[in-house]
């Protein structure tokens, strides 16, 4: 009975973290900001997905420990997407979603008007490398 | 319970991938395509465990296994030819 309660928490938590993940695939707004959700989200969604597989093939006996090695490839393997995929986004030069500073924001951090102004100001886009 | 949590996922999961199937569609640019490509494969993987415990058989953990290591080099091989223009130099 716990180890049905905890199996379905963590299916549940897993699709839940899975479906969010996408949600923000399509929601956020440039390539950049896409990259946060399903790198991180996903990756834990089927973290919760193999958690539950591992507690409910280990129920008759023998540890089943086949998941972990999933699991582990897609930990190791994530980040090195998500690091080729923002370098291709570069390369590309693929726009981003600037806002410029409202004006509560300039009141309440005007330290930071300067540095936010300062790509507008002084440098062209077709400099860049 | 466990059934109802499995109805939940099989739900979660189908959702998921409609929405990175709308972002292959509409994805204004190519990175956009490889990244909902990957989150697709890596959905599918969440897909193929939630039938294995359904129904209790070990068999498509190999099947999981596979798709994550063949996403894997595809999406490295899509980001290589981005920036390389080749593959394999």
């Amino acid at each position: 009975m716990i180890i049905e309660t905890i199996l379905s928490l963590a299916i549940v938590v897993g699709a839940s973290f899975a479906l969010i993940g996408s949600i923000g695939l399509v929601r956020l707004g440039d390539v950049y900001s896409r990259l946060h959700g399903p790198t991180k989200s996903t990756t834990l969604g089927i973290g919760g997905l193999l958690l539950a597989s591992v507690l409910h093939f280990s129920t008759g006996g023998q540890l089943s420990l086949r998941e972990i090695l999933v699991t582990g490839f897609l930990f190791l393997t994530a980040p090195v997407s998500a690091h080729m995929l923002a370098k291709a986004a570069l390369h590309l030069g693929v726009p981003t979603v600037t806002r410029a500073p409202s004006a509560e924001d300039q009141d309440a951090f005007p330290e930071t008007v300067a540095v936010a102004r300062r790509p507008v100001s002084s440098t062209d886009a077709s400099d860049r490398p | 319970m466990i059934t109802l949590a499995l109805y939940f996922g099989y739900a979660a999961i189908s959702m998921s991938m409609l929405l990175c199937l709308y972002r292959v569609v509409v994805g204004p640019d190519l990175p956009d395509r490889i990244m909902a490509l990957d989150t697709l494969y890596i959905n599918g993987i969440g897909f193929l465990v939630l039938v294995g415990i359904s129904l209790d058989d070990t068999v498509y953990f190999e099947s999981a296994l596979l798709i994550a290591m063949m996403g894997f080099v595809g999406t490295v091989a899509w980001c290589k030819h981005i920036i390389r223009g080749t593959i394999i130099d």
